[in-house]
């Protein structure tokens, strides 16, 4: 079958291709329900809402401004990131980590604590914020591993239990006449995360720090130890099957723990992410948990899975999630934007149908031509595949 | 006291029909996470009925058009559960997911957008008032607050019992949840019996959903959700090991956690010990926590649950 034929299907049938594709039909399909959804509530003004949602900071009509605000989205794009990779690697794994929220929440709560309370420098509290989010992932992984408990629901009970913890801790040290917490910049500066002059590219926007290029590195870290690591390969093959991983040898309990530490861990640090920026006041009478986890949700699923993917997924999701800040408010609400990431994940659960389908296709395709160049070759057995049989197995290739 | 008990009986009744639902759905094979999200929009369907009739309605009339305002909503969105994890094979915890995001999202933008209109800009809250409305499902025995989704909680678990242990409907259903290949080798029809499961859980979600947001209050705020309300039904569900009369003791004991952070303040002993309310709030889900951690181990799940059917599979 080394004929030219397939060659030249390579990159439509490869497998990253397929997944680029999916996740651009739900982006357009999310996009385009979400219209419809504005044409239904206020007919008028739906065109210009949602060209609010998809310009984001191009709002603004001054360059400067374009810039800060766009430095302001990816302030917000580094602690998803960071909820994302931890869905995506419990994912691998075969676990559904929906208790990313609440890592996020106790990562945010941890950090401001560390340095409002404690007054500890910014790689303390990021540290100590990473440290605790992986000891409240593990007992999601501990229930899971040693009590087959289903861990999104105990993740979601825990969700709750973050959230109301982090109000309670950060009672303490909340301005005295609001409901936030006091500004770092003001109370604890040793504690903001360094900005390094990348603010500078900004147009001086403060918020901007090592956060957003650290989120990147970790995302090709994850990458690296998924595709590159035994410890990698292990963690993939318990999510696999995991009586198969028992049987190689491999410490399938131990796998999910860790596997929930890290996401934990990686949650966490997104909260601390944001946190230590000081972009963010933690407002202690939250009473719904943050989107942030559930929106890592979306950004994992839209990339494919894969952590290269979700640096852009991730960066997309947040920049209509600000872009909804843009929209009429006289007509609509900024929720808008939640809207169409949920209706994004919804559709990413058809993402498996979709590589279906179009694995089909390119397959009768290449069946196809395959009948065709037989057809032209001398009728000799230089070829023993029917199509039939060519088809049959450029599919099964195409599924592995 | 007698609050405890009201409380407690409320909530037990809205876990209970929720757990129930959720029961239909996974004996039929399909995990139903959505019912967070079902629940929002059966109370946003029920809460839109109460919002817009006349307040001169009879009542026995407003509370059947309410009931049926969230049962229509709850129905419709859990068919979007059904399609995608029945005929479209998708992840069942994702679409589950999504469907509870995107419920508190659509009912916020609906509200909002509904609230603007009405005020002509002024009110741009997610917040539905039915002060007046409430009434009809309440009435008074002495200074107990009796609530008829109390009644409605009884009916759906006698009518659960019944449909599933003594109906043929019932049992093939509980067949696709074990074994479905098996099931469709007799003729059942495996995707109607699922789709019959998640239209029910749809049914008995949304029902749980206007009963949660009538429960001690008289206006809800959509943004919030339900606040996890629909994971502690399924926590129940589990508890309750997928079997409608311990469903009901399982919810009576979460609905009893649930009340204490209503009514703790009313009670001299509780009070008396200074615990700062949000460990109260905290209650439902770290008992529910301990009690999973103690009861999964021996899990009674249906057997095919989660697993997306598939004909050709043995």
């Amino acid at each position: 079958m080394s004929n030219p034929v397939k060659e030249k299907k390579s990159i439509l049938r490869s497998d990253g291709f397929q997944s680029l594709l999916a996740s651009l039909i739900c982006i357009v399909l999310g996009l385009l329900i979400g219209f419809i959804v504005l044409l239904f509530i206020n007919p008028s003004g739906a065109a210009g809402a949602i060209g609010a949602v998809i310009k984001n900071f191009m709002n603004y009509s001054r360059a400067s401004l374009q810039l800060k605000n766009l430095g302001n989205t990816l302030v917000k794009t580094a602690p998803l990131l960071m909820c994302s990779l931890s869905v995506l690697f419990c994912y691998k794994v075969g676990l559904f980590n929906i208790g990313a929220a609440g890592q996020y929440v106790v990562g945010a709560c941890i950090s401001i604590y560390a340095a409002l309370g404690l007054g500890l420098p910014w790689w303390l509290c990021l540290i100590l914020a990473i440290v605790v989010g992986a000891v409240y992932g593990a007992i999601v992984g501990v229930l899971k591993a040693y009590c087959n408990v289903n861990e999104v629901i105990s993740g979601i009970m825990l969700n709750w239990i973050g959230l109301y913890t982090t109000n309670m801790i950060l009672t303490s040290v909340k301005e005295s006449t609001s409901p936030y917490t006091l500004h770092l910049r003001d109370y604890a500066p040793a504690s903001v995360l360094p900005g390094v002059g990348l603010g500078g590219l900004f147009a001086g926007n403060e918020y901007v720090s090592i956060a957003i290029p650290l989120a990147i590195l970790i995302a090709i870290a994850i990458k690296v130890i998924l595709d590159k690591t035994r410890f990698g390969y292990e963690l993939k093959a318990t999510g696999f099957n995991k009586n198969a991983a028992k049987y190689a040898g491999m410490a399938e309990r131990r796998n999910v723990i860790v596997t929930l530490a890290i996401g934990g861990a990686l949650a966490a640090c997104g909260g601390a992410f944001l946190y230590l920026t000081d972009y963010e006041l933690w407002e202690v009478t939250t009473s719904a948990v943050p989107g942030m986890g559930f929106n890592g949700i979306a950004a994992a699923f839209l990339g494919g899975l894969n952590p290269v993917g979700t640096i852009f997924s991730s960066y997309f999701i947040q920049h209509i999630t600000s872009g909804g800040a843009y929209v009429d408010k006289n007509l609509y609400s900024s929720q808008i934007s939640d809207l169409i990431s949920a209706i994004i994940i919804y559709l990413c659960g058809f993402v498996g149908f979709m590589k279906l389908t179009m694995k089909k296709m390119s397959a009768s395709k290449a069946a196809k031509e395959v009948a065709a160049v037989n057809a032209n070759a001398e009728p000799a057995a230089k070829s023993e595949d029917t199509p039939d049989q060519a088809a049959a197995k450029t599919e099964k290739g195409g599924n592995e | 006291m007698l609050l405890l008990l009201q409380y407690t009986l409320i909530f037990s009744s809205v876990l209970m029909l929720v757990a129930l639902g959720g029961c239909y759905s996974e004996h039929s094979g399909v995990i139903n996470l959505g019912l967070e999200g079902i629940m929002v929009i059966g109370a946003l369907g029920g809460a839109l009925v109460m919002r817009f009739l006349p307040a001169s309605t009879p009542g026995s009339l407003m509370v059947l058009l309410t009931l049926c305002g969230a049962v229509l909503f709850g129905v419709l969105y859990s068919a979007l559960l059904a399609v995608a994890c029945i005929n479209y094979k998708a992840d069942q915890t994702i679409v589950g997911t999504a469907l509870n995001i995107l419920g508190t999202a659509l009912a916020t933008v609906l509200v909002k957008a509904i609230n603007m209109k009405l005020s002509g800009g002024d009110d741009v809250s997610s917040t539905i008032q039915y002060v007046s409305a409430k009434q009809n499902f309440v009435a008074y025995f002495g200074s107990f607050q009796f609530n008829w989704f109390m009644v409605i909680a009884i009916i759906a678990l006698v009518v659960a019992y019944v449909v599933l242990y003594k109906t043929r409907f019932g049992l093939r259903m509980m067949a696709c949840g074990e074994h479905p290949q098996a099931a469709a080798s007799v003729g059942i029809n495996v995707y109607k019996m699922r789709w019959s499961g998640v239209l029910i859980s749809g049914i008995f979600g949304s029902l749980g959903g206007i009963a949660y947001i009538l429960a001690g209050v008289s206006e809800w705020k959509f943004e919030n959700g339900v606040a996890g309300f629909g994971f502690l039904a399924l926590a129940v569900m589990i508890f309750g090991q997928w079997k409608p009369a311990r469903i009901a003791l399982a919810a009576l004991l979460f609905g009893l956690f649930r009340a204490l952070s209503n009514v703790y303040i009313g009670i001299d002993f509780l009070a008396n010990l200074n615990i700062p309310s949000t460990v109260y709030n905290m209650f439902p889900y770290i008992i529910s926590l301990i009690v999973l951690a103690l009861t999964s181990k021996n899990s009674k799940a249906p057997k095919a649950e989660g697993i997306p059917y598939d004909p050709g599979q043995r």
